[in-house]
């Protein structure tokens, strides 16, 4: 188990070093930092002096891969390639091109992007479940049919109308609750009812119908139908067999998922106004500014990975057929 | 004689329109192909859903026609050479020109409306007076205002006679199509009417037509004279701004699709069908890719693209041109950042299918491995393929209007679903609010959309045999019922 364990870690750093590779190729190699800063500066009239200076600043003023000039080591150490993604390996995010320390940022914007995340997350999953549950057990009747039309009713609807008509709604016709914000602390619940609501709303068309065809082809298998013909009820077949069998691919989904949380969402923060990484990373995106996104690319793959790892080691937990070889 | 223009993503529509065609020839002549396409065609929510995606189809076509008109010569200069205007045109421009569609106000206007949402000053008899002005494009044909409702009243009646007409005509023309197989034109009306299960569902499918061309007639009929959904904030009409979104949805569904066949089929097979060292090269590849939060890899790849085309201006002619290769860069990176899903599937598929007799008969023979992968292989994970390419369609269309929101999806020169959302966020904010930008773009995103999801749903069950397998005490027990 260890042994297993310790080989996906190993797994996991080399995809991380892809992962660095590939960015730092597509932020430096393929467009220029003479690019990025006639970008930052604005404008395709910079004069060479200002693009000189703004790389000296911010230190992208040596070559990528190979300084030819320096002395042994230096001529891999002194470049971009070094100074700027070796660091990352160490979680050392440096700073941004406005000169802010990125891992300082991302210490501060974890809470507020967790306090909507998690919510959203658990309750959004406990919804999915019990509506795809509830249309298993009334499967073949009208009922099931009119859930499974509005499932496909409200997958087919973008994420971002359930936003604005829910600000629209409770904000703006009923005035329950504030349009946007966030403030620290307890009080930051009547900020975060909405989002969190709409959140739910917005994943339940898919993840229902989802669950709802993984629990009908578990209903279809032996096992249930000598459920059944012991003469146990309904309700029991339901959540004793189905449900217990069915958790796990539902279980490797939903553990895969969970360090990704740490990422936030990006539109829903950036509506209702959360100081989070989601929003972090749009204002980000928006500046143009490279060294975030970078940071944040590097974050979001190495979670992701920790993701992988906990998915693996749940399913052996939960499921003793399976065997590491 | 106008100049006619293909642009990246106009060529890409033709040929396939094209490769359609070509499609529809090849399923006819295998007979499990047919068989297949024959249970979509016999579910009712489907075929009436492909009457939507026919319609759209037909406006992305149209629409994708570009030409440059021809300017009239200058005095003086009648014998030089023909100059061309710089704006692009296409076939549906032309379409909506017969209607108020294409013609700008001012600013915002109400749906219907004849005066203009905000108010302007204007001088009347020589005196500055603050009023909302007439619109110059709605309801001129009034003597007075008073008889607007009047004359919305009639034109919808006029529009709901001229809907039932075409629908009339289209169930006769049924009827007379099936009076060849039946000896009475009685026995021909009952025989679509009523279905027997085995061929195509004609009656649902004409309820849709039917009320889909009473509407139509009737919004062709209110938009000659107003503008049906109200005007933007730049005065255009809004529900132009959905008619020519409809093609950026048709585009970036299609091509970020096709756009990932190329790497998901050959890295897919190639790890299924070799193992091994292959096999574990392609598996880092892909799972490297996937680790990457998708939109921050799309946000950079479309920065990146942004700062090539504004480093290299001379590449284009006209507006159009440059949006257009935005757009179509756009899904290329779409479809590169997202080959991994398919992939994944492809590779499992072809472990599985190179185990099977055929295969290893066709390898006892010394067939190579190119030719096994093609002739063997690839045609039998096609549905997988095809299963994608009508799953992964809505999805996309939806994610256009977030990356559109985020700043990285489309030209902000091209009409999209996306920027019309993003524009109604602070639109909502106003008092009295301005509803309609955001209602036309939910109305026709919702129709597009729904549509390829039921369309979706039937061809999975008609190809995945997984799919067929949990499905049938549920399909049994409630037919669904034909929805228009």
């Amino acid at each position: 188990m260890t042994r297993y364990i310790l080989r996906r870690l190993v797994y996991g750093v080399f995809i991380l070093l892809g992962v660095n590779l590939l960015t730092f190729v597509l932020f430096f190699a393929v467009n220029t930092p003479d690019d990025m800063a006639r970008l930052a500066i604005g404008g395709q009239r910079v004069s060479e002096e200002a693009i000189e200076k703004w790389k000296v600043e911010r230190g992208y003023d040596k070559p990528l891969f190979y300084q030819a000039g320096a002395q042994d080591a230096a001529r891999f150490t002194d470049t971009i390639f070094y100074q700027r993604s070796v660091p990352l390996l160490r979680f050392d995010f440096g700073f941004s091109d406005e000169g802010r320390d990125i891992g300082h940022e991302v210490k501060t914007r974890m809470g507020p992007s967790l306090a909507l995340a998690i919510p959203t997350f658990f309750l959004g999953l406990f919804a999915s479940v019990s509506f795809a549950l509830l249309l298993v057990f009334f499967r073949g009747t009208r009922l099931d049919f009119a859930g499974v039309v509005v499932c496909v009713v409200l997958l087919s609807i973008s994420g971002l109308f359930y936003i604005i008509a829910g600000q629209w709604l409770f904000a703006k016709v009923l005035r329950w609750v504030p349009y946007s914000g966030y403030v620290e602390g307890w009080h930051s619940l009547r900020f975060l009812v909405l989002p969190v609501l709409v959140g739910i709303l917005s994943r339940l068309g898919a993840e229902s119908r989802f669950y709802r065809s993984l629990f009908l082809e578990e209903a279809g298998k032996d096992y249930v139908r000598t459920a059944r013909a012991k003469g146990l009820s309904e309700r029991v077949v339901l959540f004793r067999h189905i449900l217990r069998n069915a958790a796990l691919p539902i279980l490797t989904g939903t553990v895969s998922a969970i360090p990704l949380l740490f990422m936030g969402s990006l539109i829903s923060e950036s509506f209702f106004g959360i100081p989070g990484l989601g929003s972090y990373t749009i204002d980000a995106i928006n500046a143009q500014d490279f060294s975030i996104v970078r940071a944040m690319v590097f974050l979001g793959s190495a979670l992701y990975i920790v993701g992988l790892v906990l998915a693996d080691i749940s399913y052996t937990l939960v499921d003793p057929r399976v065997r590491f070889e | 004689m106008p100049e006619f223009t293909f642009l990246w993503t106009d060529v890409f529509v033709l040929i396939l329109v094209l490769l359609l065609a070509v499609y529809v020839w090849h399923a006819r002549r295998s007979p499990a192909l047919r068989a297949a396409w024959g249970s979509v065609g016999r579910t009712p929510s489907a075929m009436c859903a492909a009457i939507f995606m026919v319609l759209f189809l037909l406006v992305g076509v149209l629409d994708s026609v570009h030409y440059r008109p021809q300017l009239p010569p200058l005095p003086g200069q009648e014998s030089a050479a023909p100059q061309y205007s710089p704006a692009l045109r296409s076939a549906l421009d032309d379409l909506l020109a017969l209607t108020q569609l294409s013609q700008r106000e001012n600013t915002y206007s109400a749906p219907l409306a004849l005066r203009q949402f905000t108010k302007e000053t204007e001088i009347v008899d020589g005196r500055a007076v603050r009023d909302f002005p007439r619109l110059k494009h709605a309801g001129r044909h009034l003597a007075h205002e008073d008889d607007r409702p009047a004359d919305i009243r009639r034109r919808v009646l006029a529009g709901f006679a001229w809907g039932g007409a075409l629908a009339f005509g289209l169930g006769v023309l049924l009827t007379f199509a099936h009076r060849l197989r039946q000896p009475t034109l009685a026995q021909a009306w009952r025989c679509w009417w009523r279905r027997d299960g085995t061929g195509l569902p004609w009656r649902a499918m004409w309820i849709t037509s039917a009320v889909l061309a009473i509407v139509l007639a009737i919004v062709a009929r209110l938009s000659v004279d107003y503008h049906v959904l109200g005007t933007d904030r730049t005065g255009n009409d809004v529900l132009w701004q959905c008619i020519k979104s409809i093609r950026t949805a048709l585009v970036i569904g299609t091509l970020t699709t096709v756009a990932m066949l190329p790497p998901a089929l050959g890295f897919g097979i190639a790890a299924g069908y070799f193992k091994g060292r292959v096999d574990d090269v392609i598996q880092y590849l892909y799972t490297t890719l996937t680790s990457i939060p998708g939109v921050l890899l799309i946000a950079a790849s479309v920065m990146m693209m942004q700062v090539y085309i504004d480093t290299h201006p001379e590449l284009f002619t006209t507006v159009a041109s440059r949006a257009d290769l935005r757009l179509f860069m756009l899904c290329l990176i779409l479809g590169f950042t997202g080959w991994a899903g398919l992939c994944r599937l492809l590779r499992a598929e072809t472990l599985k299918l190179r185990e099977l007799e055929y295969v290893q008969a066709a390898r006892a023979f010394g067939v190579g491995h190119w030719r096994i992968m093609r002739r063997h292989l690839l045609p039998n994970v096609m549905h997988i393929v095809l299963i994608t390419l009508v799953l992964e369609f809505s999805g996309l269309v939806l994610y256009e209007a977030v990356l559109s929101y985020l700043g990285i999806g489309v030209d902000p020169s091209m009409p999209s679903f996306g920027a019309m959302i993003d524009a109604a966020r602070l639109e909502m904010s106003r008092d009295p609010m301005v509803w309609w930008n955001l209602f036309g773009a939910f109305i026709f995103l919702l129709l597009i959309v729904l549509s390829a999801n039921i369309f979706a749903d039937a061809v999975q069950m008609a190809f995945d045999p997984r799919t067929r397998r949990i499905q049938p005490q549920a399909a049994s027990a409630g037919a669904p019922e034909a929805a228009s």
